[in-house]
């Protein structure tokens, strides 16, 4: 698959809304980059209050080329992340992007699997194949899945779990996707949540004989594979970059 | 400004290397300057001081790697990189087509290991080795050679001794007097001094309770760090006769001339580069128009042009 070059360019906030309690959904209108970025990339955002020396990671999480614009969904983790969600529309920031290897887009009706903020790079695959896909999401709490209403227009069906059972199955992805692979015929699973949750799943879908994908998250700083922050051991013994290689890789090269 | 007054106003040599302009991308910010490919057009600018480079492949520390701090960044890599022969195999050749100057930094842990890979990259048309007797994420990384100035010297001259390149000794700032190190590596026969390594720090996961990196303490770079390089810079300058190479927290042109000022014939961008892919370019656009700004002809009219104040008698 060929990759859009990388740029950077100026984004104006179009639109920010906190959508659970703590996380964000920011609208940017970052035309040329929304034009070319693929499902499963990324963006890495420079703030300009003079704060931040470092970009911070971001996927791209719904795409709409036409418009010129992208959303990302983001948690509030630290003093980055506080100072993006104070930002309002209009505002600017600085995007390099669109960066790093996104999913595999041969797949007909794949199954996509996201934990909490891994839902959002998902969305962008859900997006890009229009009703193609289902997905199962899985959150602590009936609050962390929000996001049933982003995925709604783009998907078949949705399974929903929560640890604790105050939306859908009570249990983790992991404990209700064996049921969800009896239901249907998946060509494909991608999966994108905490890495316990994904080798979980990787394994699973191994064991049934379906092709999975996995996206990795890993603090990085320049996002182009320089800086080796973001380095990972392949099941191969090979070393590879989460923002270069990845952040979606095949389950079989990362977990072993 | 039309390119070629740009052109003249920057052009400079460096120990024998000519650079089109006195600004270099700092070992380890860069990677192999392929990755800034889409951003930099790498044979406009000064050279690119690449990822340090260790006789052996290494896979660099375990945990989490780098951490943001006011005004700057740890980081604690660990100098992983493929080798010395994946580097002579597959990157010089790959790098090639870029037609730019290749610096390559060198890591040991023993005076012979220095020794060895001067040898097998003074095989190739690399422009200069830059001695790494810094690095503070490795005991292999030199930091027991940058701290002691004979053990300093005896790198300098294992190198010098396997190769004809220039040799560029880097040094570490978390030394009392760096004017000892630098005259140690100048004596033994250095062709040029970086100044600075990053400055040894470390982070605290408030929450909990635990180090931010994985490896404890890493390397702080950036912007806060630059009063401390522009104050060795000036210090080295006025011992040593050999060019140093000014680096620690440079953003913007304004940075640069400070350090130029300071004493430093050229300057390396590190950080910044993380900040803003393409901003050596805007750096040496800016660095041309101070200069023309100023009426001077050449960059060599700026370094070690500070102006102390006299103090009366």
């Amino acid at each position: 698959m060929t990759l859009p070059e990388k740029m950077t360019e100026t984004a104006t906030v179009m639109a920010q809304q906190e959508v659970a309690p703590g996380v964000y959904r920011m609208e940017l209108s970052s035309p040329a980059v929304a034009k070319v970025a693929q499902p499963g990339q990324f963006v890495q955002v420079r703030i300009f209050n003079g704060n931040h020396i470092l970009r911070r990671p971001l996927g791209i999480a719904e795409c709409d080329s036409a418009r010129g614009c992208f959303t990302m969904f983001y948690r509030i983790v630290g003093s980055g992340t506080r100072d993006l969600s104070l930002l309002v529309h209009g505002e600017i920031l600085n995007v390099l992007g669109p960066l790093g290897h996104g999913f595999a887009t041969a797949f007909h009706h794949p199954l996509l699997i996201g934990g909490g903020m891994g839902l959002s790079p998902l969305l962008s695959y859900a997006q890009a194949k229009r009703g193609a896909c289902d997905i199962l999401m899985g959150g602590k709490n009936a609050e962390e899945l929000f996001w049933q209403s982003f995925y709604a227009p783009y998907v078949q069906k949705t399974f929903l779990t929560t640890d604790d059972g105050s939306l859908g199955s009570r249990g983790f992805t992991t404990t209700i996707f064996p049921q969800v692979l009896k239901q249907d015929t998946y060509d494909g699973v991608l999966v994108c949540g905490p890495e316990i949750m994904m080798r979980g799943i990787a394994k699973m879908a191994a064991q049934a004989g379906i092709p999975c994908q996995v996206s990795l998250e890993k603090r990085m700083a320049c996002g182009l594979g320089a800086c080796l922050s973001c380095s990972i051991d392949m099941t191969d013994g090979r070393r590879k970059k989460v923002c270069k290689d990845g952040p979606v890789f095949w389950a079989e090269e990362v977990f072993a | 400004m039309n390119c070629v007054a740009k052109d003249t106003l920057l052009a400079t040599d460096l120990c024998g290397i000519k650079m089109k302009t006195p600004i270099l991308t700092g070992s380890g910010t860069f990677g192999f300057g392929e990755e800034f490919a889409d951003f930099v057009n790498l044979s406009s600018i000064g050279g690119v001081v690449v990822k340090g480079t260790t006789l052996k492949p290494r896979r660099g520390n375990d945990g989490v790697r780098i951490t943001e701090t006011p005004a700057g960044m740890l980081n604690c890599i660990g100098l992983e990189n493929p080798g010395v022969e994946v580097f002579l195999k597959e990157t010089l050749p790959r790098i090639r087509q870029y037609d730019m100057n290749v610096i390559v930094n060198i890591s040991g842990s023993s005076v012979e290991d220095y020794g060895l890979l001067a040898e097998k990259l003074d095989a190739t048309d690399i422009a200069a080795i830059e001695v790494n007797i810094s690095c503070p994420n490795v005991k292999e990384g030199g930091i027991v050679f940058g701290t002691d100035p004979k053990a300093a010297a005896a790198v300098t001259r294992a190198v010098k001794s396997h190769t004809g390149k220039p040799v560029i000794v880097k040094l570490s700032p978390n030394v009392t007097d760096i004017v000892c190190m630098a005259k140690a590596v100048e004596d033994a026969g250095a062709d040029a001094i970086s100044l600075i390594n990053t400055l040894l720090g470390m982070q605290i996961d408030i929450r909990t309770w635990a180090p931010v990196l994985g490896n404890i303490t890493g390397g702080l770079s950036g912007p806060c760090v630059k009063p401390v390089a522009v104050r060795m810079v000036w210090q080295v300058a006025q011992a040593v006769h050999v060019p140093i190479i000014g680096m620690g927290g440079i953003m913007s042109a304004e940075d640069a001339v400070e350090f130029f000022l300071a004493g430093a014939s050229a300057v390396a961008i590190g950080t910044a580069n993380f900040t803003d892919p393409s901003c050596i370019t805007k750096i040496s656009d800016e660095l041309a128009a101070y200069l023309a700004a100023h009426r001077l002809e050449n960059i060599h009219d700026l370094i070690g042009k500070i102006k102390i104040p006299q103090k009366e008698a």
